[in-house]
């Protein structure tokens, strides 16, 4: 009779032991690509002529750009799995990395400025991929806020997964409108802007390299947040049970 | 088919003959377009040149914010007097009682847009009562009243459940907006068929996906 809870505590504490090992693992790997990413973004690409200094955000404006897409299209997946099945852990996955994805895509928006400032001149422009990404933001920080106000968290976990789902296929459509919209009134050219020239092959490598980094930063951010959300539902359940 | 479409007349017939008798929505979003129509005028130079250019803008936004308060009502209405719970019992599908409160606030939203058009047509002297216009504002309609359905069904049980349909709709429903701006400003300047007709495939698109989908994810907003 007393073996089974016995059993059931050694075989959590096994399972700590394992994902206490996958995360030192993905830390571990995450911080040592991002040194060797931050050596590679500026000691070893070269300059760009026309813009300078300021171009080399760009790698990591376009690896954010890339993990708030990634990190949707996870909770499109999760949100999809949820809506199927009703378990638990889809709700967990597509939660969490949809925070992450807001995050990311607010870094991406935020650097995107910081760039377009010197090149282009100004903050911002109606360009449709600037506008697309901007709508995007405000689609997931609608399904965070869904979430925040929801009454109880099985409806926090069905209404997020239904936005999960509708922002993510929303997301060509508005793209393609934001596309013909701006074709209607053409763009106004600001500033220097840089023809788009083949990338000099290092700036390629650190550009490719910059985006495995970041991947494996949101594998490991994407871990972290998961079993974070995990702890939280269980002081939750605690609490309820006392 | 007849089982199908009875069951989606009859609730949204519930919707409208509910109007019908209190007139509360229809007189109050009324007047909150008309007063947006209005506002907007002291907002930009009312010269025909700015008008020609911004008229279409504030047409659409006039209906997208008054949609907003109606949408909300549609199932605000069903929660305060625990009359989803009926409907809930009522032996059809979910996707019938999506599909008819859908037909319930199109219908709602296309009489206030009936009745706008024209007090829009002489406040910023403009040909609008055109057939090309209406069928537009129809098809554009129904994509944010087809979302619009789905969000509010959501939204009205959140906290700060008024503030939470237009954050939730606004940006899905952004091509909807971007589309019948454009085709509407087209029409007026009175542009050829090709220019107009990409903008209605658009409408077409997102009315028929998201009405599937909507469809499809509704039961999921009615679970306890």
């Amino acid at each position: 009779m007393t073996t089974r809870p016995l059993q059931a505590a050694a075989a959590q504490r096994a399972g700590l032991a394992d994902s206490a090992t996958v995360r030192m693992t993905l830390l571990a790997l995450s911080a040592a690509m991002m040194f060797a990413d931050l050596a590679l973004i500026f000691l070893w690409a070269p300059t760009e002529q026309v813009m300078g200094v300021v171009q080399r955000i760009f790698y990591f404006h376009v690896p954010e750009a890339w993990v708030g897409f990634l990190a949707f299209g996870v909770v499109f997946i999760a949100s999809i799995g949820y809506l199927v099945t009703g378990k638990r852990k889809w709700d967990v996955a597509g939660h969490s990395a949809a925070e992450i994805g807001v995050l990311f895509t607010t870094l991406m928006l935020i650097t995107g400025s910081i760039w377009a400032k010197p090149v282009w001149g100004v903050w911002w422009t109606w360009d449709p991929r600037l506008t697309t990404s901007l709508i995007l933001w405000l689609l997931y920080v609608g399904y965070l806020m869904l979430r925040a106000y929801a009454p109880t968290p099985a409806k926090a976990a069905r209404y997020s997964a239904i936005m999960g789902v509708i922002g993510f296929i929303d997301v060509p459509i508005v793209y393609f409108s934001v596309v013909w919209w701006r074709n209607i009134h053409p763009e106004l050219i600001i500033g220097p802007a840089a023809p788009r020239d083949a990338l000099d092959p290092r700036m390629l490598v650190t550009l490719i390299f910059s985006v495995f980094t970041f991947t494996v930063l949101f594998v490991y951010l994407l871990w972290e947040r998961m079993s974070l959300r995990n702890a939280e539902d269980e002081v939750k359940a605690l609490r309820q049970g006392e | 088919m007849r089982d199908f479409l009875l069951p989606i007349m009859t609730i949204a017939w519930k919707d409208v003959l509910l109007e019908l008798r209190t007139k509360d929505v229809v007189t109050s979003v009324l007047m909150f377009a008309l007063l947006a129509m209005v506002t907007f005028n002291f907002a930009f130079d009312p010269s025909p040149a700015v008008i020609a250019l911004v008229a279409p803008g504030i047409l659409w936004v006039a209906f997208t914010f008054a949609g907003i308060l109606g949408f909300n009502r549609s199932f605000t209405l069903e929660k305060e007097n625990g009359s989803l719970d009926g409907l809930l019992l009522c032996p059809v599908s979910r996707d019938v009682i999506y599909f008819g409160k859908l037909l319930g606030v199109f219908t709602f939203m296309l009489v206030m847009e009936a009745v706008l058009l024209p007090f829009f047509a002489v406040l910023y002297n403009l040909p609008v009562l055109d057939l090309k216009l209406l069928l537009l504002a129809a098809l554009a309609t129904l994509g944010f009243a087809g979302v619009g359905t789905l969000f509010s069904a959501m939204a009205v049980n959140t906290r700060s459940r008024e503030i939470m349909l237009p954050v939730l709709l606004l940006p899905v429903a952004s091509p909807v907006v971007i589309a019948a701006v454009e085709s509407t400003r087209a029409i007026l300047e009175g542009a050829p068929w090709g220019e107009i007709g990409r903008w209605w495939g658009l409408l077409i698109a997102f009315d028929m996906i998201f009405l599937i989908v909507s469809s499809f994810v509704f039961g999921s907003t009615l679970e306890e």
